[in-house]
């Protein structure tokens, strides 16, 4: 196809000559747009199995230490672990509606929605800011038992992907002022959007682990 | 989009994952013994499978995907499972 197209432009340079673009698909646009889903779908995994060490490593020490495990969480504050996980879910929401309402050219709401799930995010941050400073200023820090070696970890790793997260839907959010997206032009959002879906899916596992069965 | 009404289903399903956040802050009042750890994640599970079906329309993808989205399941259970078969079947020398 591609040589057909080339033998053509020879014959008709002008007609065949591509619509010139800020960045040119690889192929075509609905090819590139559902590779670049299933790159994100790949990366995704691997950032799953990067948690599943933490998972791996709360399970097995988990069973050997269950008193110290119980300890530890009774005494994590299960409402701010509560109240971040709602804003994390609902940050999740307005980023399905975000990547829904870009498909309808609605650019307006796609940054309102980008804007409250920034908004949630920093939330999340300075509510994890105050857990951690509550924590350390009670002399508990990473190195006080197996169980907070676990937690800090796993909690701040997660914390690393929110930044991330917040870096990567703040670029997007730059872009649509920009306008270099629309209905016909979205896989930036919505893999940005799978990725931070991803965030939340690891705090949906971390939160009742954590805080809430020790 | 397959749903007539995307932005309703969304609010749904949201209003769905608080409840059932809410159920497991709930159920975590109350001990059930051993079972306490798999009742969790079996919410924390439903939670996830919701998410990843809605919100990240793994429900509308191909079967790709869908080999993609499972497969680093069954990766997480081989990391886990054989990890614990490895530290707990050890013989003290």
């Amino acid at each position: 196809m591609q040589i057909m197209k080339f033998i053509k432009s020879l014959a008709y340079p002008s007609e065949m000559l591509p619509p010139i673009v800020e960045e040119e698909s690889h192929f075509d646009p609905e090819t590139e747009h559902s590779a670049a889903k299933l790159g994100m779908w790949l990366f995704l995994a691997t950032e799953l199995l990067l948690f599943g060490g933490l998972f791996a490593a709360y399970a097995i020490f988990r069973a050997k230490y269950p008193v110290m495990f119980a300890e530890g969480s009774a005494n994590l504050d299960v409402v701010l672990g509560s109240v971040n996980t709602v804003i994390l879910i609902f940050s999740s929401w307005t980023v399905a509606v975000a990547v829904t309402a870009i498909q309808e050219n609605k650019i307006k709401l796609v940054q309102v929605m980008l804007w409250i799930t920034l908004i949630c995010a920093a939330i999340f941050g300075i509510n994890k800011y105050f857990e951690y400073s509550y924590k350390l200023s009670n002399g508990i820090g990473p190195g006080t038992d197996i169980f907070y070696s676990i937690y800090f970890a796993a909690t701040g790793v997660h914390m690393l992907h929110v930044f991330i997260g917040m870096a990567v839907l703040g670029v997007i959010l730059k872009r649509t002022y920009e306008g270099r997206y629309s209905k016909d032009k979205f896989t930036a959002i919505e893999i940005g959007g799978l990725y931070w879906h991803l965030v939340d899916l690891i705090w949906i596992y971390l939160f009742p682990l954590l805080y809430l069965v020790g | 989009m397959a749903s007539a009404n995307p932005y309703k289903t969304y609010l749904n399903i949201w209003l769905l994952l608080m409840f059932l956040t809410f159920i497991t802050v709930y159920a975590a009042e109350f001990d059930f013994g051993a079972l306490n750890v798999p009742i969790a994640l079996l919410i924390a599970s439903v939670k996830a499978g919701v998410v990843a079906l809605h919100f990240m329309h793994l429900k509308y993808e191909d079967s790709m995907t869908w080999i993609f989205a499972i497969y680093p399941l069954f990766l997480l259970f081989l990391l886990i499972a054989f990890s614990a078969t490895d530290i707990f079947t050890r013989v003290a020398n």
